[in-house]
């Protein structure tokens, strides 16, 4: 069948189960978006306020369903405003295809208007980047693309279409193809063949399956580490099974939140920097430390030579470049957590390490004082006593980043969604506006600072005109928290440049765009905004502002052993 | 030890595809490697290419360096071969002056003496090409540079593993990096 | 179009990512590319051939020049340039075939390398089309690996880069 070279783009990502995309139009991308004009009501386009924006709900979007993310953008600058985006889906393994437009093949770098070798640019933070220069290729091109996004360790991929390519006048052949089918076509067939594989599901090496087990038998003092890699794989059904048979401490890095119920007796709670006490003296004293798709990043391992230099540390991940990175392991096994874990649930039986537990929670510390004071645990208590319990909890970066992870109980992968490999300030409501298109039916939550909601909280221009309910709480300590705190502890208080007295009224800012605002000082204040903010469906923006010197406790300095606690 | 500083040989098997060259190259850029030859050449297969780096370091360094060139999409294949289980070759063409006969003379025979042939020759220079590991083509440019080099180019080092192994050779490390790619 | 350039740069990390990246920028396959220092340590030759289709590499040429670790660029004259190219290569060799192997070296000029019961490892250099010729004369042998330098070159006569 010859159709559209633009008809075969969104043919396939149809053939994807794509449904919406996320994106900016632009000179080079025109033809697409006459082609998407056509295509309405089988692909929904949200119009965000800037590509950044795009790149993260796109990301935000296939982090909390699962699926693949598509985002579009236009060439030159509308391609370069993506970056930090593909940085952050890059760095936290989540599966996006970015669509781009580039000049004609006439004038390709010859620096015309708004253009960027952005596959260049684009290549040390994606899996893969395709140039399309020929439009018989783009059927093939766009089935690959989605398969090396989803597949393996998941990450963004990049499309470059020449412009010449999209012309409406340019017909290529074309035929359905069912998602199934695509492995054994084209590209990707070739690709299997070469990496050796038959076409089954490639199983973990049995052997390694059988001496992990032989070492989960001989240990006195397990300790579980769940990472990104069990909500990138919907293994949390696995782990909980693994965890309880296991009846070991676990421990839930930022990017695993979600990978374990945060509310079982098992879990220490955070590990690292700002781990918990139990976190960290487990990690410290465990004589089998066991990492689920985690990398032991230097936020969580702060010293990799000292790191549970008691134990034999395991390491279960797909990426076998992970594997002795970061910190030396004894034993390692590459595979899917999900089939991993169901292997070894298979083979172990239930264990019972009573005394073990009772010395690493003996650590756990009391519960903070009330000053009378709105305090950050405050906040997050009022909105879990409100919200329903499945709510989707996106952040920003920085001190009510780490809050939220300490204090909400995440039960299910996808529920919290945070930038924690990249770090990227102003990620949230991007990510937030994506969480709530793929999962209408949940709350979701976008907790930001008032540094971060200066970066793209143009957004809100998006969330007013598309009316998607997201409830934005900032924590307003009138300073870039987590730097300040840096500079109260270890640069003698010296603090350059992290004052935001001169922010603009939040209240006003969210009422300028069409939303509503309020701004509370106190426990039942709060309580009072959140019953509104979830009953008058609509988007809502809560201001709640808290002391300045508010930190993130506990704390382990940068480089330091992560028993040596520098805040308690 | 593991710090020890070493030459190492990297065969690396690539799909010949744009691009392919500059995300090999960054990966040593990117930690501030700093690479003493890379040679890139046609296999066999007329969609596969064949690149070869030497480069000092120590085997940590190498360790992690090949995990990542293993990762990227385009990358069949990663072999570390070292100086003694290999067979290495580099190329040189020199350009040399040579105004006189009797010069002429002169470095026909030192070549002669290293197993190097005159490609091309000119009123008032000659072409020498060299064949050999690096220490013999640097003994032969020794002598040549009294008479006046002109200019020099080199392949850079290709190796090939002694014995019947190839680069093709199968085991359980290279299922795993496959595996962890893309292509289930 | 084939062309052979010639580029000396000065020998630092990072270099030759930006310039096969100039060449990836406009979909350019590089099919040869070889580096090696020259006479001067802190300076690398590098030497490639590019397949630029219809399109001319003028453009990259003038873009290669305006990076600043790039001290000169050429584009050698097809017809008078003197390119020279090693291959090593590794064919199965069984006692019946190892002679009619040895045979085709001793035509061709070729050395060869290491010899096991069941293969050989050849090495020639010579003009690109020779080694062509010869990896293909050796395909009914079966190939088990090649590797080859890729071409470099240089003008024909008394001219230097």
């Amino acid at each position: 069948m010859k159709i559209r070279a633009t008809q075969a783009i969104l043919e396939c990502l149809l053939e994807q189960g794509v449904d919406t995309i996320f994106g900016y139009p632009g000179g080079t991308i025109l033809n697409v978006y006459d082609e998407l004009y056509r295509y309405q009501d089988k692909l929904r386009h949200i119009l965000t306020a800037h590509e950044q924006g795009a790149a993260h709900a796109a990301d935000g979007y296939a982090r909390s369903t699962g699926k693949v993310g598509v985002c579009f953008a236009t060439s030159g600058p509308g391609a370069t405003n993506l970056t930090t985006g593909i940085a952050t889906a890059y760095m936290d393994s989540s599966p996006v295809v970015f669509i781009t437009c580039n000049v004609g093949e006439k004038v390709l770098g010859k620096d015309a208007f708004q253009e960027v070798d952005i596959t260049g640019i684009a290549s040390p933070i994606t899996k893969a980047t395709y140039l399309v220069r020929d439009p018989n290729d783009i059927p093939d091109i766009i089935r690959e693309a989605f398969a090396v996004a989803a597949m393996g360790r998941p990450g963004p991929v990049l499309i470059d279409f020449l412009k010449n390519v999209t012309a409406l006048d340019v017909m290529v052949d074309y035929e359905y193809l069912p998602k199934t089918e695509h492995p054994f076509h084209g590209r990707l067939a070739k690709l299997k063949k070469r990496s050796g594989w038959d076409l089954k599901t490639p199983e973990p090496n049995a052997d390694d399956v059988d001496q992990l087990v032989r070492m989960i038998g001989a240990s006195q003092k397990p300790f579980l580490i769940c990472g990104g890699g069990v909500v990138r794989s919907r293994a949390h059904r696995e782990f909980l099974e693994f965890a309880q048979r296991m009846d070991a401490p676990v421990a839930i890095t930022a990017m695993g939140g979600g990978g374990f119920p945060g509310g079982h007796p098992l879990t220490t709670g955070m590990l690292g920097m700002h781990g918990s006490r139990p976190s960290n003296i487990a990690c410290d004293t465990c004589d089998l430390l066991i990492a689920v798709g985690c990398r032991f990043s230097d936020r969580v391992a702060t010293v990799p030579e000292t790191f549970a230099h008691q134990a034999k540390i395991v390491h279960i991940d797909i990426d076998r470049a992970e594997i002795d990175k970061n910190v030396q392991t004894d034993h390692h096994i590459v595979g899917d957590a999900k089939r991993v874990l169901q292997l070894l649930n298979a083979r172990i039986s239930q264990a019972d390490h009573t005394e073990w537990k009772q010395f690493v929670f003996s650590h756990r510390a009391p519960p903070a004082q009330g000053t009378g004071l709105l305090t950050p645990c405050d906040i997050i208590g009022t909105i879990r006593n409100t919200a329903p319990g499945d709510s989707i909890v996106v952040t920003d970066v920085g001190q009510h980043q780490m809050w939220s992870i300490q204090y909400f109980h995440f039960d299910y992968p996808g529920q919290l969604i945070t930038s924690g490999g990249f770090g990227t300030m102003g990620f949230g409501l991007g990510a937030a506006i994506g969480a709530k298109m793929g999962n209408p039916g949940k709350v979701v939550l976008h907790m930001t600072g008032d540094g971060c909601f200066r970066m793209n909280g143009q957004e809100l221009a998006t969330v007013s005109h598309y009316d998607i309910p997201i409830i934005t709480v900032i924590f307003n300590n009138h300073t870039l928290g987590m730097v300040h705190q840096w500079q109260n502890l270890l640069y003698g208080g010296r603090f350059s440049q992290t004052d935001l007295n001169f922010a603009p009224d939040f209240v006003k800012l969210a009422e300028a765009y069409g939303i509503r605002g309020r701004r509370v000082t106190t426990r039942a204040e709060m309580e009072g905004a959140m019953h509104d903010a979830l009953s008058c469906g609509h988007a809502c923006v809560i201001e709640c502002i808290i002391d300045t010197d508010e930190t993130v406790r506990p704390m382990v300095s940068a480089g330091k052993p992560l028993t040596d606690f520098l805040l308690d | 030890m593991k710090n020890e500083q070493n030459a190492y040989i990297l065969s690396i098997l690539v799909e010949n595809t744009p691009g392919v060259l500059s995300q090999v190259a960054r990966l040593f850029s990117r930690k501030g490697y700093n690479i003493d030859s890379i040679a890139s050449g046609t296999t066999e297969d007329p969609l596969v290419t064949r690149i070869t780096i030497v480069i000092a370091g120590d085997e940590g360094m190498i360790t992690h360096i090949t995990a990542q060139l293993r990762k990227l999409l385009p990358v069949i294949s990663v072999k570390v071969l070292s100086t003694a289980n290999s067979v290495q070759r580099e190329l040189v063409l020199v350009k040399v002056r040579a105004e006189t006969r009797e010069k002429k003379d002169e470095i026909i025979q030192t070549a002669n003496v290293f197993r190097a042939s005159v490609v091309d020759m000119s009123r008032e220079t000659l072409t020498i090409a060299i064949i050999g590991d690096e220490g013999k083509a640097a003994a032969l440019l020794d002598l040549l540079r009294d008479l006046g080099i002109l200019e020099v180019v080199r392949t850079g080092t290709i190796a090939i593993e002694r014995g019947r192994n190839t680069i093709y050779d199968n085991n359980k490390e290279k299922g795993e990096f496959n595996y962890g790619k893309n292509v289930l | 179009m084939k062309q052979t350039i010639s580029v000396l740069v000065e020998n630092q990390a990072g270099v030759l990512n930006r310039i096969t990246g100039l060449f990836s920028r406009r979909a350019f396959n590089i099919e040869s590319l070889a580096v090696g220092v020259t006479d001067d340590k802190s300076v690398s030759r590098i030497t490639i051939i590019v397949d630029s289709g219809n399109n001319v590499v003028e453009q990259v040429e003038k873009q290669l020049n305006k990076l600043v670790d790039v001290i000169k660029v050429r584009t050698l004259e097809e017809k008078n340039l003197i390119g020279r190219e090693l291959i090593i290569i590794k064919v199965s060799a069984t006692t019946k075939t190892r002679q009619d192997i040895s045979n085709l070296c001793q035509i061709m000029g070729a050395r060869i390398d290491d010899i096991t019961s069941t293969s050989m490892t050849l090495e020639l250099s010579d003009t690109p089309d020779r080694v062509d010729l010869f990896e293909s004369l050796l395909r009914p042998f079966s190939i088990l690996e090649v590797a080859r330098t890729g071409v470099i070159a240089v003008q024909k006569g008394s001219g230097k880069i």
